[in-house]
């Protein structure tokens, strides 16, 4: 459950495009100082989701509070608690980094010398500082990122927005780009909402996870949560006497079956009740020559809750994302 | 943050300073839009020299033999009667200066299609800057573009031989530059307006190209409004460059019979309009 008070706060929130319902009666709880991610396919809903907790969107129906304040009634109260960096990257590529940050404080009201000292700090932080004075339209796709993220934080939000922040970058990108997300959380402790279709950064960043499908969120919990949802570690023991092991398990009420050599079962909170049944077998006189614990992949919680692998989805979104990039590239 | 406090103007010289920042970075741009008016200056405003038409060099009718004192005399009167002055490459110099605001003042809608197409937009939006602020900015670049550019041709006129009325004073251009200001105000607000809800910079290409030679065209830019059929007229009464037009002559030229009155105040009620729609059709045409 939420940690402090709420950040954020849905209810019912629903966008409906002529027939087509993008999201569905969601609800959300994000306490202050979190880091919540919305996990799932391209078309799941997420970016449409932001968008109305934005304010970009107006909701066909259902309300949500941002920072305290209605994202329909108030929302240019929102505006100016929250930071966004949107999936494209909306830097002006006729601009350097500098100025693009300095155009973005000047949309806050901030004071000039404010404006330069937060902006050459934050360009120190995402490690741009020796490109402040290039223009954009020359930095690769992972200093795009970055820039984006700067030009995010320039009002010091209190709750950030991060639509696949990671979205169509390699993998040393990507893992940087949660070092910078991470430090900028660690020094401003803001609220993070993110959204993402990968599992792996959702399992490795989020403190809580809410799993969306077809405009609903199907499922809410912590990654350890959502993994214990399914039904705990898979367990794999490699013992003398199979079926003397077996029994003693079954006593234990845990249903094990036999796959290659090895005996295999599900263990809800393995670390705990793994060493009462290792003592159970041994009492037994049940010799354990080797033990192994694995926990379920967020791939398989995706599976059990949407009946879907997340893979599937990735490809197109990547395309997507690759199109747009050709697009901006027509423009010069 | 959240107390900062933001005013009814929050934003437009935010939005305005970046359009600028670009705009001055590429002076090629700048050079290119300058071509077109140049040229007519130089090349029709010269070699369509009217008032050498009716002089006694050009006006030879055999048997009758008048004085070419004469002919001079009734040349500069036909001349006085239709144009208002003299010269006609003043008069055509005047209208190049609305021609210039119209050219520059088209193209207002086109970056915001660019910040639409490329999401910019969306950024934006979750800022702080209201809506109707946001457009008005890029009206306001436009402006303040146009104004530049038409400072440009006004120098390239009088460079090019272009005479102002006797008694000229500072007065007369501020009030030149008023009449650009608010005709470019309305142009460009209008020309946003047709941009707010569209992402096809093509489209807005071809409304650019339609309207433009008929704005110019159905105005009194090349001749005066005398000159006109009656169905020609009745349409440049509505347009404003026609206001624009008038009320440089007559501050800058001399032209006589000029309402200035009425020339302010239809360019006034013209760039209030659009200014107004345009802020207002912001609000929910900029929101989804």
């Amino acid at each position: 459950m939420p940690e402090g008070s709420a950040a954020i706060v849905a209810r019912g929130l629903t966008k409906v495009y002529g027939r087509l319902v993008a999201v569905d009666h969601v609800d959300l709880d994000v306490g202050e100082g979190e880091v919540f991610a919305l996990l799932g396919p391209n078309g799941a809903g997420k970016t449409t989701t932001v968008g109305m907790l934005t304010t970009l969107l107006r909701p066909t129906e259902g309300t949500a509070i941002v920072g305290g304040y209605d994202v329909v009634r108030e929302p240019d109260m929102v505006r100016r608690v929250i930071g966004v960096v949107p999936q494209e990257y909306t830097a002006d590529e006729d601009l350097s980094g500098w100025e693009n940050l300095m155009f973005m404080a000047s949309l806050y009201g901030i004071p000039r010398d404010e404006a330069r000292r937060r902006a050459a700090e934050l360009l120190e932080m995402v490690e741009l500082s020796r490109f402040a004075r290039v223009k954009v339209e020359s930095y690769s796709g992972g200093m795009r990122r970055r820039l984006e993220l700067a030009m995010g934080l320039i009002n010091s939000p209190r709750i950030l927005f991060l639509d696949e922040p990671t979205l169509g970058l390699d993998v040393q990108t990507r893992a940087a780009i949660w070092s910078y997300i991470r430090r900028l959380k660690d020094e401003y402790g803001m609220t993070i909402l993110f959204t993402t279709h990968y599992m792996e950064e959702a399992d490795l960043y989020a403190t809580r996870i809410a799993i969306m499908d077809r405009g609903r969120i199907v499922k809410v919990g912590t990654p350890r949560e959502l993994k214990d949802s399914i039904g705990g570690d898979v367990v794999t023991l490699n013992v003398d006497n199979m079926a003397a092991a077996k029994e003693v398990l079954r006593s234990a009420g845990i249903d094990a079956r036999e796959y290659d050599g090895s005996l295999v079962f599900k263990l809800r909170d393995a670390s705990t009740a793994l060493p009462e049944i290792l003592r159970a077998l041994m009492g037994s006189g049940i010799q354990v020559r080797r033990m192994e614990v694995s926990e379920p992949t967020m791939d398989e919680v995706y599976l059990e809750y949407t009946g879907r692998r997340l893979r599937d989805a990735q490809a197109s979104s990547e395309e997507a994302f690759a199109l747009r990039a050709t697009l901006r590239r027509a423009r010069s | 943050m959240s107390s900062r406090r933001y005013g009814p103007l929050h934003g437009i010289w935010a939005v305005a300073n970046r359009e600028l920042i670009k705009w001055y970075k590429v002076p090629f741009i700048m050079g290119i839009s300058l071509v077109q008016p140049v040229l007519w200056l130089a090349l029709f405003g010269k070699a369509m020299n009217l008032g050498n038409l009716f002089t006694s060099s050009s006006l030879q009718i055999p048997g009758l033999d008048l004085p070419s004192q004469v002919i001079d005399e009734l040349g500069r009167d036909i001349m006085l009667r239709v144009f208002g002055v003299t010269d006609y490459f003043s008069f055509l110099a005047a209208g190049m200066l609305s021609f210039i605001v119209l050219f520059m003042s088209m193209n207002s809608g086109m970056s915001l299609i660019w910040d639409r197409r490329l999401g910019v937009l969306n950024k934006l939006l979750t800022t702080p800057v209201p809506r109707s602020n946001l457009v008005i900015g890029k009206s306001v670049a436009s402006v303040i573009k146009s104004l530049a550019q038409a400072s440009v041709v006004l120098l390239v006129a009088v460079l090019l031989g272009m005479r102002f009325r006797a008694g000229l004073s500072a007065l007369d251009f501020l009030g030149t530059y008023l009449a650009l200001f608010l005709l470019s105000m309305g142009l460009s607000s209008l020309f946003l307006l047709l941009a707010l809800r569209s992402t096809s910079w093509e489209s807005q290409m071809m409304i650019m190209n339609l309207v433009n030679m008929p704005l110019l065209f159905t105005s009194n830019s090349f001749y005066p409004l005398q000159m006109m059929p009656w169905w020609l007229r009745d349409v440049a009464v509505f347009n404003p460059i026609t206001y624009s037009n008038e009320a440089i002559r007559g501050l800058l030229l001399g032209v006589p019979g000029v309402n200035l009155y009425l020339d302010f105040a239809y360019l006034a009620a013209f760039a209030a309009l659009f200014t107004g729609l345009l802020a207002l059709m912001a609000r929910w045409m900029l929101s989804r």
